[in-house]
C-alpha cells in the first residue's frame, strides 16, 4: 500500500508542478498584468487599471478585433460548409480505404502550418501558378493581385484549418448510431428531414468542436497576415505580438490575450453543454 | 451510380485542395528557375545550397535537439502520468484533466505570451531551457490523450495478477504496463517531436536571438518573399513530417483491429 502510494505520488506529482507552474501560474501572470499600468523600464508597474480593457473600444483597436473576428467568423463558416458534406461522406462510405482515406486528413493536422501558408503563398503571387494559368488561357492579359488582400488571409486560414474542422466532425459522425437514420426514415421523414431533425443535432458536439479548434486559432495565428495579408489585414494575434515585442505594452497585449481566452472559455462551455446533452464525446 | 461519382468528386476535390500546394511546392523546389512557376528544367541545386547555409544548418540542429529533448522529457512525464490517472482515483484527478485539455485548446499565443511574462519575471534567460519548457507543456496533453486511448481498452485484471504474483509498483509498470502501451508510447513521442519541430508561435516568443530554430527561420526567409531555397526546405520538412506521423498512426492502428 505505502509503495501504490509512492509511484502515485511520484507521478502524479511531477505533472501536476509541471502543469501548475508552466501553465496555471503563467495565465493567472497574464491576467493579473492585464490590469497593470505598462513601464519603461521593467514592462509593468504595479497598479490596477481597466484602461487596458478601455482601449479596446477606442477607433483603432476597435475596428481590428472587428476585422479579426470576422474573418475569424467567415473562417469557420467555410470550414464548415466544406468540411461537415467531407466528413459526412468520408465517415459513411464503406470504402476499404477508409482509414487510409481518414490517414490524408490527418498528416496535414499534424505537419507544419507555417509551410502549408507559404504553398498558398507560391500559388497566389503575381507570377504564381494561377496568374500563370490563367494568362496562358487567355482569360486575363495582366496578373490579378491575389496576394495581400482580404480574400488571401482567409483562404491561408481556410487551408490551414480545414483539418482542424474535418477531423472532429469525422470522429462524430463515424460514431452516429446507423439505427437513428433507418428509425426517422421508417417514420416517414424525408431526407432532409432526416438531416435537419436527426444527422446535424446528434453531431452538434462535433460541430461545436470543429468550432471551436478553426475559430480560435483563426484569431490568432499571426504568420498568415504576415505572409498572405500584408499591413491591412491584421488579427488579434498580430496585435497582440506587436504589443509584446514592438510597442512594448504588456499590460494592453495581456488583456487583448484575455479575450482570446475568453472566448475559448465560452465556446469550451459550449462544449461541454451540447456533450452533456448528445452523451458523446469526440475530443 | 451519379451519387456515388459526385461524392467521389466533392472528396477528391477537398483533397486536392489540401495537397495541391504542397506538391506543386515539392516540384517547384527541383525548378531552375529562381522566379515563378515557369518550368525550366530539372535541378537539385537549391537543395545543394541549402546544404551550405551554416545558419539554416544551426538552427535545424537547434530544432532537432530542442524536438528530441522536449519530445522525451514530455513522453516520460505524461507515460507514467497518463498510466497513475488511469489507475487511481485520487482527490484533483478531475482538475488536473481539466488543466490537460485547456492546455491543448489554449491558443499558442496565449500561451507564448504567458511563458515569456513568467521567464521574463523569474530572469530565465530565453534560448535552449525556455524553448524546452514551452515545447514540453504543448506536447504533454497530445502525449497523454494518446496514452489514454490506448490504456482504455487495457486490462486491469492483469495488474492485479502482477500484483498477487508479487511485483511491485515499479515492475508492474516496467514488466506489465509498459510493453503493452509501448506502440502508444512511440507514437506519442513521434507526434510530440512533429509538432516541436513544426511550432512557430510559442517558439517566437520563447527564444532568444542567440537561439534560432528553424521554423523561425523559415518565417524571416518567407516574410521577404519566395525563394527556392525555401521551397527545397519546406519539401524536406514536409516528407519528414509525413513520414513520422505515418509511422505513429499505423502503431496507434496495429493493435485495434
Amino acid at each position: 500500500m505505502k509503495e501504490r502510494n509512492l509511484f502515485q505520488i511520484v507521478t502524479i506529482g511531477i505533472i501536476a508542478i509541471w502543469l501548475v507552474i508552466f501553465a496555471l501560474i503563467p495565465n493567472i501572470m497574464v491576467f493579473a498584468v492585464s490590469f497593470m499600468e505598462r513601464s519603461e523600464e521593467s514592462f509593468i508597474k504595479a497598479a490596477f487599471t481597466f484602461e487596458n480593457y478601455r482601449a479596446f473600444f477606442s477607433s483603432m483597436y476597435f475596428s481590428i478585433f472587428a476585422a479579426s473576428f470576422k474573418m475569424a467568423f467567415i473562417t469557420t463558416l467555410i470550414c464548415l460548409v466544406i468540411g461537415y458534406p467531407f466528413a459526412f461522406i468520408l465517415a459513411r462510405s464503406g470504402s476499404r480505404f477508409k482509414s487510409l482515406l481518414a490517414l490524408f486528413v490527418i498528416i496535414p493536422y499534424w505537419t507544419s502550418a507555417l509551410i502549408r501558408t507559404y504553398a498558398i503563398k507560391v500559388i497566389l503571387t503575381t507570377n504564381g501558378l494561377i496568374n500563370t494559368f490563367l494568362i496562358k488561357a487567355g482569360v486575363i492579359s495582366e496578373p490579378l493581385n491575389m496576394l495581400y488582400t482580404q480574400g488571401a488571409v482567409v483562404l491561408g486560414l481556410v487551408y490551414t484549418l480545414l483539418p482542424f474542422m474535418i477531423l472532429p466532425l469525422y470522429a462524430a459522425i463515424d460514431k452516429l448510431d446507423t439505427r437513428y437514420i433507418e428509425a426517422s426514415q421508417d417514420l416517414g421523414a424525408s431526407r432532409l428531414q432526416t438531416l435537419a431533425y436527426v444527422i446535424i443535432p446528434i453531431t452538434v458536439p462535433g460541430i461545436v468542436a470543429g468550432c471551436l479548434l478553426v475559430f480560435l486559432p483563426s484569431l490568432g495565428l499571426f504568420y498568415i497576415p504576415d505572409i498572405l495579408g500584408g499591413a491591412k489585414n491584421i488579427l488579434i494575434g498580430n496585435l497582440i505580438r506587436d504589443q509584446f515585442l514592438n510597442s512594448r505594452n504588456w499590460p494592453f497585449g495581456a488583456a487583448a490575450s484575455n479575450i482570446l481566452t475568453i472566448v475559448m472559455a465560452f465556446m469550451l462551455f459550449a462544449y461541454y453543454k451540447s456533450v452533456r446533452a448528445i452523451n458523446r464525446r469526440v475530443l | 451510380m451519379l451519387n456515388k461519382l459526385l461524392k467521389r468528386s466533392y472528396l477528391g476535390a477537398v483533397y486536392l485542395f489540401l495537397y495541391a500546394p504542397l506538391f506543386l511546392l515539392i516540384i517547384l523546389s527541383f525548378n531552375s528557375s529562381e522566379f515563378g512557376t515557369k518550368w525550366t528544367g530539372f535541378t537539385t541545386d537549391w537543395y545543394l545550397k541549402l546544404f551550405n547555409n551554416g545558419t539554416l544548418m544551426d538552427a535545424a540542429v537547434n530544432s532537432f535537439l530542442v524536438a528530441v529533448s522536449s519530445a522525451t522529457t514530455a513522453t516520460v512525464i505524461g507515460t507514467l502520468a497518463a498510466v497513475s490517472i488511469f489507475r487511481f482515483r485520487f482527490f484533483g484527478r478531475n482538475f488536473l484533466m481539466t488543466m490537460l485539455y485547456i492546455v491543448m485548446m489554449s491558443p499558442e499565443i496565449v500561451m507564448g505570451i504567458s511563458l515569456l511574462i513568467l521567464f521574463m519575471t523569474l530572469n530565465i534567460p530565453l534560448g535552449f531551457q525556455t524553448l524546452l519548457i514551452a515545447h514540453t507543456t504543448f506536447s504533454l496533453p497530445f502525449v497523454m490523450i494518446v496514452l489514454f486511448t490506448r490504456l482504455s481498452d487495457f486490462d486491469k485484471s492483469v495488474i492485479e495478477a502482477a500484483k498477487d504474483l508479487g511485483a511491485d509498483e515499479l515492475k508492474t509498470f516496467w514488466y506489465v504496463i509498459l510493453p503493452s502501451i509501448a506502440p502508444a508510447v512511440v507514437a506519442g513521442w513521434l507526434l510530440s517531436f512533429t509538432i516541436s519541430m513544426d511550432d512557430s508561435i510559442a517558439s517566437f516568443f520563447t527564444t532568444g536571438p542567440g537561439f534560432e530554430v528553424l521554423p523561425l527561420k523559415i518565417y524571416s526567409m518567407v516574410r521577404l518573399g519566395i525563394k527556392p531555397e525555401v521551397n527545397a526546405l519546406s519539401a524536406i520538412i514536409f516528407v519528414f513530417c509525413i513520414i513520422l506521423v505515418v509511422i505513429a498512426q499505423f502503431l496507434l492502428k496495429e493493435r485495434k483491429k
